[in-house]
């Protein structure tokens, strides 16, 4: 074992692994990341905690993850290239592992201009590939990125890596996905699948490749309320395929929420039969008390005993 | 070439509102070939800022004067009793070009007439982009010719990120995913291996990150 991640042994021992995201308050109350993580307790194999997604100020994903822990909740924290160079960020890897936190998910970040300050600097001093590579530097060979040795207590994380099959240009994903195991990526954490035939397509060349046979993957799903949600992700953000009829399909619906969650049983479903998919991460986004609600109809409770 | 954009006139006339006679130099260098900088602009602003003061019924004088390039002494040192004779210099330069002012006539005001922006060129007529950032330590050979530091939003250096769409950048969708072009270029030049490598994070102390940096020709110091 690379590390003493529950994720890791749920995800070695063969099962099919359940992950699920929990959003950090914008403020610094710790009740609203226990109550979350109520909805998560013995219901995920990790809580994947943001790290100020979409550049909007939050509660730091480290300090969400040690509220999270005492929650008997296992996090997985995300760690973004935007707001930290290199010397901070090796700084806060020491100081997750020394708190608990045994995942860790390596991204680049939104880029600022989408959040609440776009006047603000960038950092980008290491990027994703860069940073999964100084993590598993820092674990395997007991060396920061300076070549420096960690001469005791390295910082023991199970190593997450995104990857979006939906951006362009469409054939070289493959190419990132197998540099991003390179780097020394143990699992992978998709973008949400509403595209299920690009999805399988994509997964068809993972595993021509064998890269499902060197990362675990989870297929990132999310379940929305309204036909709105999906128009907003189809028009503003970059790099997502929301086929027309899943738009019209919410558009005609009833009772739009329980369309949403049917869909996103279907997702389940359709991706747990995709060669090569280790498991989903969902991402109810703003809306994670329908995350145990999903999971059960989803027949995916309870979670394996490890 | 440096490339800078005229400050908005109000901006212009707000800092030299305290003068009644001034200097309004005018780089005849980088900055001509993009209209903010040489005799023709400067001709324009003037009377746009003898205009503006006309109107207030508080006149300026303005001296225009084009050095070939304000960034180098020999060409601002000759215009001595002309800058004296003024209460300040407003400069259409880049920064260089302010700043060599500011040394060569340390007792007069020099105030910046444009924002310098970026080392680019003209993609198509009157339209510059960014093309260098001056990093200190050229990546060109393995990206096929294209800069990631300088066009990429977050200087990836393994990239393209997930926001890459339709060839277009998720930060502004009239720019180029450079990442794309980057991977486009390759392949065309048969080196799509270039991208399999993971990069190293880079060195930064090459760019502006070691404080102020400087260059020097051995063989040419006297």
């Amino acid at each position: 074992m690379k590390s003493a991640s529950r994720l890791e042994k749920v995800l070695t021992a063969g099962n099919f692994a359940v992950t699920a995201e929990l959003g950090p308050p914008q403020n610094a109350d710790p009740e609203v990341i226990k109550k979350k993580s109520q909805y998560f307790l013995g219901n995920v194999d990790g809580a994947n905690i943001t790290d100020n997604q979409t550049a909007i100020v939050r509660m730091s994903s480290i300090a969400a993850a040690a509220v999270a822990i005492s929650c008997g909740v296992e996090p997985v924290a995300q760690m973004v290239c935007r707001d930290r160079n290199r010397i901070a960020m090796q700084s806060d890897i020491l100081g997750a592992a020394a708190l608990g936190i045994r995942n860790i998910l390596c991204l680049s970040g939104d880029h600022q201009q989408f959040g609440n300050h776009p006047e603000a600097a960038n950092v980008f001093d290491v990027d994703s590939m860069q940073l999964i590579a100084m993590v598993k530097k820092m674990r395997d060979d007991k060396q920061f990125l300076s070549g420096d040795p960690i001469k005791e207590h390295e910082p023991r994380l199970f190593i997450g890596a995104v990857a979006n099959p939906f951006a362009d240009p469409f054939e070289f994903r493959v190419i990132r996905l197998a540099k991003k195991i390179k780097a020394g990526a143990d699992f992978i954490q998709t973008q949400c699948v509403f595209d299920v035939d690009k999805f399988a397509r994509w997964m068809e060349l993972v595993v021509k490749e064998g890269l499902h046979k060197k990362v675990y993957i989870l297929a990132g799903l999310t379940p929305v309320r309204s036909a709105k949600a999906l128009h907003y992700m189809k028009n503003e953000v970059a790099g997502m395929s929301i086929p027309d009829e899943l738009i019209k399909r919410m558009e005609s619906a009833e009772d739009p929420r329980e369309e949403g969650i049917k869909i996103c049983l279907e997702m389940i479903e359709s991706v747990k039969n995709i060669d090569g998919v280790s498991g989903i991460h969902l991402m109810p986004i703003g809306w994670e008390s329908i995350t145990p609600i999903i999971l059960e109809r989803a027949g995916l409770l309870p979670r394996p005993q490890v | 070439m440096i490339v800078a954009d005229r400050k908005p006139l109000e901006e212009i006339l707000n800092s030299v509102k305290d003068y009644k006679k001034i200097m309004l130099m005018a780089c005849g260098g980088c900055v001509t070939v993009c209209f903010s900088g040489g005799t023709k602009a400067a001709e324009l602003l003037a009377s746009q800022i003898k205009m503006a003061r006309k109107k207030e019924g508080n006149d300026i004088e303005i001296i225009e004067f084009t050095p070939e390039r304000q960034c180098e002494y020999e060409f601002i040192d000759a215009l001595k009793k002309d800058v004296e004779s003024v209460e300040a210099v407003l400069s259409t330069a880049c920064g260089v070009g302010v700043q060599a002012m500011a040394v060569e006539y340390p007792d007069m005001i020099t105030i910046p007439a444009l924002n310098t922006k970026f080392m680019g060129y003209p993609v198509e007529h009157a339209l510059w982009e960014e093309r260098c950032a001056g990093c200190g330590d050229c990546v060109l050979e393995w990206t096929g010719g294209l800069c990631p530091i300088a066009r990429c939003a977050k200087r990836l250096f393994n990239g393209p990120c997930g926001g890459s769409s339709d060839g277009k950048c998720e930060v502004d969708k009239d720019t180029d995913c450079v990442w794309q072009l980057i991977h486009d270029r390759l392949k065309r030049l048969n080196k799509l291996d270039n991208l399999t490598v993971v990069r190293e994070p880079k060195d930064w102390r090459t760019s502006t990150n070691a404080g102020q940096r400087k260059t020097k020709f051995e063989e040419a110091m006297l």
